[in-house]
C-alpha cells in the first residue's frame, strides 16, 4: 500500500522539478576514502583542477567502503553526469554496475586501482606504473653506482601490488648489470617502524653493512626507518650507502636536502591534471584509449630537491 | 496509545521532508531511478535492521551482524568458486545463522550474560573468521549470480526498476509483519522486552523467546549477508564493518524504543530509508564531505531518542493518572 502512495507522490514530484542548471560538464569522482598521506592530496588535486576548468565536481568519499562506493556510483549515474571516475576500494563486484553506466551512455574512467571486470565496460584506466617506479629507481642506482653495487632491499607489505610490482621493475633493470645484486630482502609493511626494524637486523647479519653499497625501499616511510636504524649504528647513510625508495613523501624530501636520503621516485599526488585530460579529450570525440594509460612518474635528487620543496612550500 | 504512535509518524514526516529537499535541489531526485536505487542499494542494511527489530523489541541487542555479512559473503564466494550452487550454499548458511543465533540467545537467556558481551565474541569471531578464510576479496562467478544481478522489473514510468535485492527485501519485510503483528511469537518478543518478569509471571516462555528472537534475527543477517553478496558479486573480509551499528540507527530512527517493548517492523523499513535518502543527497550535491552523512545521521538519532523519552515520560505520567 504504501509504496504505491510512495510511487504516486514521485510521479506527482516529477512535474516540480526545478529547471537544469547551466551546461557546465558534470563529472563524478569516487574516491576510495582519506588514508594515507597521499590520498588526500590526490583528492585536493581533483578538486582544485576541476576548479581551474570549470568542471562541477560532484566528489563522494567511500570512507573505505565498497557499498558506499557503489551507491555513489549509482547515485551519480541517476543524477545523469557525464562521466564517471572511480578510484575502486576492492577490485571485484563492478561489472553490474559498470553495465548500469553503459546502458546510461556515461563513460567511466578508472583511477588509481585496477578492477576485474569486463574490460569493455569502462573506458581506461589511468594511473602510475608500480613496475615503472621499481625500474626508474633501478635505472638510477644503476648509474649512481656505475653498475657495481650490493643491494638490500625493503619490501613493501607482502602480496600487494606495489611492493611485487616495484620489485619486479627494479630486478628487471639490475639483471641488466651482472655486478649489481640484491643480498638481503625482507619486508618491512610499508611502515617506518617495519623499515627500521629489518633494517637493523640486516646490520647485523652484514656486520654492520660491510660491502652493503645501496637500500632500496618499496616506499619512503621504510627507507626514513633505515635511516634511523643506520644513524643508531653509527653509519652514515647517504654518503657511506646509497638509499634510494619509492613515494615522494615530504620527510623523505627533507632527508634528501639534509644528506641522509639520495633518491626518491614520487608517485605523484598531482594527477588531476592527467585524467581530466583524458576524460575531457573523450568527450570532446577520442574515444579511442589503450586500456592503461600511465602516468609518468618523477624522480628527485639533491640536485631538484630544493627547487621543488621550495615549489610546494615544504619546510 | 496515540503518543506510541507518534514516533513512526515522526519517522515518515522525516523521511517525506528528506525526498522534498532533494528534489527542490536537485534535478533527476524525483525519479523512479532514485526511488529504484534506494531499495536496491540499502537492501541489505534494511534487511539486516529488521532482524534487528525483533531484537531490540524485547530488549536486547546483536552487534554480530555486520561481521556475520562478511562472513557469508566470504564463504558463499569460496563455496560458489568450489562449485557449488548459490543456492545451495545460500540454504546451508540460513541454517547456520539460525543456531549460532540460538545458542547466542541460550546462553544470553540461560546465564544471565549481557546481549552485548555475548553478540559481541561472535562480531570478533565471525570477522576473523572471515579474514582466515580469505584476505582477499573473492569474486562470485556463476550464472545464478549474473541473473540475480541483471534481474530488473521495470516501473511503470521513468527510467527506473525494481531489483532482485529489493525484491527479497520486500520479502523479508513481509515475513517479518506476519510474524510481529500475526504470531503467539510476536506478541510475546514485544510483552518480554516490556517487562520480563510480569511476561514471566503471565506465562510467557521467556526462554523459548529469547532463543527464537537470536535465531530469527541470524536469519536475517544472514539473508542480509546473501543479499550484499550478490550485491556486490563478491565475498570479502572486510565487507559491512560497523553494518550493525546502521541496523541498529535504523530501528531508532524507525521509532523503536531502545529498551523495547515498543516499535513497529514498518518504521525500521523508514528508518533504513532515511539513511539511505541522506546518503543519497550528499551523493547529489558531491560538494559536502561523505562524513557529513554521519553527522546528520548522528543528529537524527539524538533527537529521536530525546523524542522517545519524552513520549515514555508522557505515558508513564498518563498511566500513574489513571492508576490514582
Amino acid at each position: 500500500m504504501k509504496k504505491t502512495n510512495l510511487l504516486g507522490a514521485i510521479t506527482l514530484g516529477l512535474g516540480l522539478m526545478i529547471a537544469s542548471s547551466a551546461s557546465a560538464l558534470t563529472i563524478g569522482f569516487s574516491q576510495v576514502g582519506s588514508e594515507g598521506d597521499w590520498r588526500p592530496a590526490f583528492s585536493a588535486d581533483m578538486k582544485a583542477e576541476a576548479e581551474k576548468r570549470g568542471i562541477d565536481l560532484k566528489f563522494s568519499d567511500a570512507q573505505g567502503k565498497e557499498e558506499n562506493q557503489l551507491k555513489a556510483v549509482r547515485g551519480f549515474i541517476a543524477q545523469g553526469v557525464d562521466a564517471i571516475i572511480i578510484a575502486p576500494v576492492v577490485v571485484t563486484g563492478w561489472d553490474s554496475v559498470l553495465k548500469e553506466a553503459k546502458d546510461a551512455g556515461i563513460p567511466v574512467f578508472l583511477a588509481d586501482r585496477d578492477v576485474e571486470a569486463d574490460k569493455d565496460l569502462y573506458v581506461t584506466r589511468i594511473s602510475a606504473d608500480f613496475n615503472l617506479e621499481g625500474r626508474l629507481a633501478g635505472a638510477w642506482l644503476a648509474q649512481a653506482s656505475k653498475g657495481k653495487c650490493d643491494i638490500v632491499e625493503l619490501q613493501g607489505t607482502v602480496g600487494a601490488a606495489p611492493a611485487i610490482e616495484r620489485k619486479k621493475g627494479f630486478e628487471a633493470v639490475i639483471s641488466l648489470f651482472p655486478n649489481m645484486k640484491i643480498i638481503k630482502s625482507q619486508s618491512g609493511d610499508f611502515t617506518t617502524a617495519g623499515g627500521k626494524e629489518v633494517t637493523e637486523s640486516f646490520i647485523k647479519a652484514t656486520d654492520g653493512f660491510k660491502g652493503v653499497c645501496a637500500v632500496f625501499g618499496h616506499n619512503d616511510n621504510m627507507e626514513l626507518g633505515a635511516i634511523q636504524a643506520m644513524k643508531e649504528a653509527g653509519l652514515k647513510p647517504g654518503k657511506d650507502v646509497l638509499m634510494v625508495s619509492v613515494d615522494g613523501v615530504a620527510d623523505e624530501f627533507r632527508a634528501i636536502k639534509a644528506g641522509d636520503a639520495n633518491a626518491s621516485v614520487e608517485l605523484r599526488s598531482d594527477i588531476g591534471k592527467d585524467i581530466y585530460d583524458v576524460v575531457q579529450a573523450y568527450l570532446d570525440g577520442k574515444k579511442d584509449w589503450p586500456k592503461w594509460v600511465v602516468i609518468a612518474s618523477d624522480l628527485h635528487t639533491k640536485d631538484d630537491v630544493d627547487a621543488l620543496m621550495a615549489a610546494r612550500g615544504i619546510k | 496509545m496515540r503518543e506510541r504512535r507518534l514516533p513512526i509518524l515522526a519517522t515518515i514526516v522525516v523521511f517525506l521532508l528528506l525526498y522534498a529537499i532533494g528534489g527542490f535541489y536537485f534535478n533527476n531526485f524525483l525519479t523512479t531511478r532514485v526511488f529504484g536505487n534506494l531499495l536496491t542499494d540499502n537492501a541489505f542494511v534494511i534487511i539486516a535492521a529488521i532482524g534487528m527489530t525483533f531484537v531490540i523489541l524485547s530488549g536486547g541487542i546483536d552487534l554480530s551482524v555486520g561481521s556475520m555479512i562478511a562472513f557469508v559473503g566470504i564463504v558463499m564466494a569460496v563455496l560458489v568458486r568450489d562449485g557449488w550452487h548459490p543456492l545451495t550454499a545460500a540454504l546451508v548458511l540460513i541454517v547456520f545463522g539460525f543456531l549460532l543465533g540460538a545458542l547466542m540467545g541460550y546462553i544470553i537467556d540461560a546465564f544471565e550474560i549481557q546481549p552485548f558481551i555475548v553478540t559481541l565474541t561472535s562480531m570478533f569471531m565471525l570477522r576473523g573468521l572471515s579474514a582466515v578464510i580469505s584476505q582477499d576479496s573473492v569474486p562470485i562467478n556463476h550464472p545464478f549470480a549474473e541473473a540475480f544481478g541483471s534481474f530488473r522489473i521495470p516501473f511503470p514510468i521513468g527510467k527506473g526498476w525494481l531489483s532482485a535485492e529489493a525484491l527479497v527485501m520486500i520479502a523479508c519485510l513481509i515475513v517479518a509483519l506476519i510474524i510481529a503483528h500475526r504470531t503467539r511469537f510476536g506478541a510475546n518478543v514485544y510483552a518480554i522486552g516490556g517487562d520480563a518478569q510480569s511476561a514471566l509471571l503471565l506465562g510467557v516462555p521467556v526462554r523459548k523467546t529469547v532463543v527464537g528472537v537470536y535465531a530469527l534475527n541470524g536469519v536475517f543477517a544472514v539473508v542480509a549477508g546473501i543479499v550484499y553478496a550478490l550485491y556486490t558479486s563478491s565475498g570479502y573480509p572486510l565487507a559491512a564493518v560497523g553494518v550493525e551499528l546502521d541496523a541498529i540507527a535504523a530501528v531508532v530512527i524507525g521509532g523503536t524504543l531502545l529498551t523495547g517493548g515498543v516499535g513497529l517492523v514498518i518504521g525500521t523499513v523508514f528508518g533504513g530509508l532515511i539513511q539511505g535518502l541522506i546518503q543519497t543527497l550528499i551523493i547529489f550535491d558531491g560538494t559536502l564531505d561523505s562524513w557529513w552523512i554521519r553527522i546528520v545521521i548522528g543528529g537524527l538519532l539524538f533527537v529521536f531518542i530525546v523524542l522517545q523519552k519524552g513520549i515514555m515520560r508522557s505515558v508513564t505520567a498518563l498511566g500513574s493518572q489513571g492508576a490514582a
